[in-house]
């Protein structure tokens, strides 16, 4: 029988509700877990184990009172470092601002805790959501589970770890350019980017605000349907939060793919893709396929541009975003002759390297005379790439491809190559940049590692995806494998 | 050497709103403790969004209507960049490309007729937070302010002196109170004003350089700084100096303006659109809203008071230099007209006793509405029209009722101020005028008529100037006629 940190949230709430196991074991269960392996993985900045077992008793309470709140009473998860908790110190990975306590819960954390959820703590990320490898968290660096000698994706990595160690049942991240699901697909776990405005930003420390969204890390598509369904939907502090309804996900789940439309994107199985990885997704689709699925072979001729639109665009916004860490207000300030000799020192050694570049490159491309030519321009050519999904999305339901073209890679193989790490994210850039939600699901293994199917789909359609990526989880067992970690001594 | 001036003013009004531009804190912030008016978004905290406050749209989009301006369909707000410790997110939400108002203007009375300012905009943006400067030389930062919703308001180059420039400026806040959306005041920083100025030679074409001036905190200082500042520049182009593009201050307690910086080139803020807010996109519809909640404004009414009430226009004019004045107005001239009194009569009361007791008592017409109500105007005026009361008296009334706001009526009894004008107590001094001078009587009686006008003296002199003299003269023949 499968110890209790094991368990999807599914199944701990059919437990749970059954009165079989209770919120206070469950989440001591994750907590011992916790002890015995993050010394390895390092998952956590800060472990909230006070609050945690606070929460566990109160569902405990609630659902003894017959006033359970809903799927995820008592269900302990972690949240990213990037995401407001009241009282619990955001670093955000980051030297600059290591001492901020928010005093305000985010609107996704708010609509967990009213879901009833247990939260374990704050996960490693790269610094400001910068990176796809963790390598960037100004404090230290988080192991692949699958391999502790390599990295688990990012900038997500901590709370994409969290879940394949069984040191939470599930997570929030954040998704830029790919944090969601290339940390999903090097963990072999279950992630979700929503739609661009499908769950509230406030709370969340911006990066790129037009492309930053918060979803859910979990074994199966079901537990992430469940997540979802607890922190979507419209909020008067955002006004980029849709006002779409927010539809019963889990309710939709009904295992068919018969005469779904899948399109095959060929520009995303790209140079430098590990044949182990398209071997993997091929397969995956051919499972879909021998199920019912319509698979075709479709075009998104601007893919090319992704990368060089993203590394406009995010940069320039992240200039100004980073703009207010100044030391006036809060985070860490180095003392100086004068405001502007403070800034500049503050900045200077508050920023870590990879954080400062893009502050240049935003500030650059902002810059008059250049603004035309590079941000501009980058806007207009993200028209391009949303139109070539709405094109595709007139033929097919879904898009199917690789998540990242690698593995998870050795701890240390691309921090001295920015490009070679930003080409992680070739296949999930573009995603962000047209708005589109993207689902992960574990598909298989290369060289012993984790791959995840992506799969792509139309705005606000995060149902057919979770659909999709559901049937195909109950076609295959991927999901229901754990890396072989044992607890250090 | 003969010089062109040309100014244009850039205005920075505050809009009356209960919350601010992009928060829900309270906007009234003038008399607050520092710092008590914040929230994570006004604070830029990590993870605070911004969410925008209609009211303030609503209100500026009124504004560039009463400016003549057109309102734009598509408004996009932008982030302006820069590093300032008032300034929580190290940007400003303002407007850039698509401004929510363009191509408007207003009128300015001038000696030679009416002169029309062209306005390039008017733009949404938040206001940022204070400084407070310490005496060791350290600054406490009051945020506040910041958020609060702001307009600017920018003028084409068309002013041509500084007298020009202040009463353009005198005029914008005139409307901005008419309609409303700014209280005017300069010294709370409500309404404030940057101004470019530049001096060419006659005949050259091009623009000289163009010079900011900045921190100037009332009509006079906009007025003194740029005369000054004109002197300034004459008298270096005299010298062969050249003008540099720059930033200057004007030092109030010097009177002079000070170089604070020079502009290599423009100021470079990065703008760009502020992603967190989507596109405001206003319909047909929402406009028509605005037009419709667009009060009648000064000029309109001004007119409307020459031909509807026969006003003189240099009347008008002050009669509608205030919306609650011209309301006071109108209020007082409706119950006067009830009572068969004409408008121009309340015209010269309002204007002449009202205003002189206002100016001493420091009041404005729409602080003492509800004291001394608009009707009393209209009661008074026919009290004395209809002879209850002396021309003496009505003063006294007037001033009476202005202080404590008792009903005109009831001052005229409670003083015994109404007009004796026949009856018994007329006759009653009459006979006693008559016992006491047997020699005046004794006079007409014997045929010297004009006696009779000594007599009623007495008469008058008795009833302390309130009887009627024609009145008095009646009663005085018919008791002498029984003697």
């Amino acid at each position: 029988m499968a110890e209790l940190y094991e368990l999807t949230i599914t199944e701990a709430r059919r437990r749970l509700d059954a009165g079989d196991i209770t919120s206070v074991q469950l989440t001591e269960a994750v907590l011992e877990r916790i002890a015995a392996v993050d010394s390895q993985v390092r998952a956590y900045l800060a472990i909230s184990d006070d609050l945690a077992m606070r929460q566990a008793r109160a569902a405990d309470a609630r659902r003894r009172a017959g006033n359970a709140t809903g799927p995820l009473d008592g269900i302990p998860l972690a949240i990213k470092d990037v995401i407001n908790v009241q009282g619990l110190t955001t670093t955000c990975g980051s030297k600059i601002i290591e001492n901020f306590v928010p005093p305000y819960d985010s609107t996704a954390v708010a609509r967990l805790k009213d879901a009833g959820a247990v939260l374990l703590g704050k996960t490693n990320c790269d610094e400001f959501a910068m990176g796809s490898s963790t390598e960037r968290s100004a404090f230290f660096v988080t192991h692949n589970p699958w391999d502790l000698e390599r990295v688990p994706g990012g900038s997500s990595g901590g709370s994409a770890a969290a879940v394949a160690a069984g040191a939470a049942l599930g997570a929030l991240g954040t998704d830029t350019g790919g944090s969601i699901r290339q940390p999903a697909s090097l963990c072999g776990v279950t992630g979700l980017k929503p739609t661009y405005g499908r769950v509230s930003r406030y709370g969340l420390v911006a990066f790129g605000s037009s492309l930053d969204q918060i979803g859910p890390f979990a074994w199966t598509a079901q537990d992430c349907a469940l997540i979802l369904g607890a922190i979507a939907g419209a909020d008067p502090h955002d006004s980029t939060a849709a006002p779409q309804p927010v539809p019963d996900y889990v309710a939709g789940l009904n295992g068919d793919v018969r005469g779904l439309r899948v399109g095959v994107p060929k520009e995303y199985f790209v140079e430098g893709l590990e044949a182990g990885v398209e071997a993997a997704v091929r397969d995956a689709l051919e499972l879909l396929r021998a199920n019912g699925a319509e698979i075709v072979d479709v075009s998104l001729p601007h893919t090319k541009y992704a990368l060089p639109v993203y590394y406009i665009i995010a940069p320039a916004e992240a200039s100004a975003n980073l703009a207010r860490y100044d030391g006036v207000r809060y985070g860490v300030k180095q003392a100086g002759d004068s405001y502007w000799d403070e800034l500049e020192r503050t900045r200077g050694s508050g920023f870590g390297a990879e954080v400062r570049r893009r502050i240049m490159l935003g500030t650059y491309a902002l810059s008059a005379g250049y603004y035309d030519a590079y941000y501009k321009r980058a806007q207009q050519v993200r028209t391009l790439i949303r139109r070539d999904f709405e094109q595709a999305f007139a033929q097919v339901d879904i898009l199917a491809a690789p998540t990242s073209p690698t593995v998870a890679f050795k701890i240390g193989e691309k921090t001295d190559d920015p490009l070679a790490m930003y080409l992680e994210d070739v296949c999930t850039l573009p995603i962000n940049l047209a708005g589109m939600p993207g689902l992960v699901v574990p598909c298989g293994f290369s060289a012993g590692l984790p791959v995840g199917l992506q799969l792509i789909g139309r705005p606000f359609d995060e149902g057919t995806l979770l659909r999709a990526g559901d049937a195909y989880q109950r076609l295959t067992d991927w999901h229901t494998r754990r890396p072989a970690l044992t607890a250090s001594t | 050497m003969e010089y062109l001036v040309t100014i244009g003013l850039e205005v920075h009004a505050q809009i009356r709103t209960q919350s601010k531009m992009f928060c829900g804190c309270s906007a009234e912030v003038a008399n607050a403790a520092p710092n008590t008016h914040v929230c994570p978004t006004c604070m830029g905290l990590p993870g605070a969004l911004p969410y925008i406050n209609r009211r303030a749209v609503e209100l500026a989009a009124l504004t560039g209507l009463a400016l003549n301006c057109r309102i734009e369909h598509n408004n996009v707000i932008s982030r302006k960049n820069y590093f300032y410790p008032d300034l929580p997110s190290s940007y400003q939400r303002s407007q850039f490309d698509d401004p929510l108002c363009v191509a408007g203007w207003v009128e300015i009375a001038g000696e030679d007729g009416t002169r029309r300012i062209g306005l390039t905009r008017v733009h949404i943006e938040e206001d940022t937070g204070k400084l407070n400067h310490q005496a060791d030389g350290s600054s406490l930062v009051d945020f506040n302010r910041a958020g609060v919703p702001l307009m600017e308001i920018v003028s084409e180059p068309d002013l041509t002196s500084p007298d020009e420039a202040r009463r353009y400026f005198q005029k914008l806040q005139q409307l901005l109170r008419w309609i409303g959306v700014n209280t005017g005041n300069m010294e709370e920083g409500a309404l404030r004003c940057d101004a470019n100025v530049s001096v060419r030679p006659v005949g050259q074409k091009e623009y000289g350089a163009k010079v900011e001036i900045k921190n100037m905190n009332s009509f006079r200082a906009v007025e003194r700084a740029l005369t000054y500042e004109i002197q300034r520049q004459k008298a270096a182009l005299d010298a062969g100096e050249t003008i540099r593009q720059s930033t200057r201050g004007w030092d109030e307690a010097r009177s002079v303006t000070v170089e604070q910086r020079l502009k290599e080139g423009s100021e470079d803020y990065r703008y760009f659109p502020e992603p967190d807010i989507p596109p405001l996109r206003l319909s047909d519809e929402w406009i028509a809203a605005r037009q419709a909640e667009l009060p009648e404004l000064p000029a309109a009414r001004s007119a409307r008071f020459i031909a509807a009430y026969g006003l003189s226009a240099t009347d008008a004019e002050v009669l509608t230099a205030d919306r609650a004045d011209s309301e006071y107005f109108e209020q007082a001239v409706a119950a006067a007209q009830a009572q068969g009194v004409g408008a121009r009569d309340v015209a010269i009361w309002v204007t002449g006793e009202l205003f002189r007791l206002t100016k001493e008592t420091g009041e404005s017409l729409g602080d003492i509405h509800d004291r001394f109500k608009p009707a009393y105007v209209g009661e008074v005026i026919a009290l004395l029209a209809n002879g209850t009361i002396t021309r003496t008296s009505a003063k006294e009334v007037f001033e009476a009722s202005f202080r404590d706001g008792s009903a005109p009526a009831q001052v005229v009894h409670a003083r015994g101020l109404a007009v004796i004008g026949g009856g018994d107590a007329l006759a009653g001094l009459a006979r006693e005028a008559i016992a006491n001078n047997p020699k005046s009587v004794a006079d007409y009686k014997s045929g010297k008529v004009v006696a009779i006008k000594f007599l009623v003296g007495q008469v008058m002199k008795a009833s302390k100037g309130q009887a009627n003299p024609q009145a008095a003269q009646a009663a005085l023949e018919e008791e002498l006629g029984r003697v």
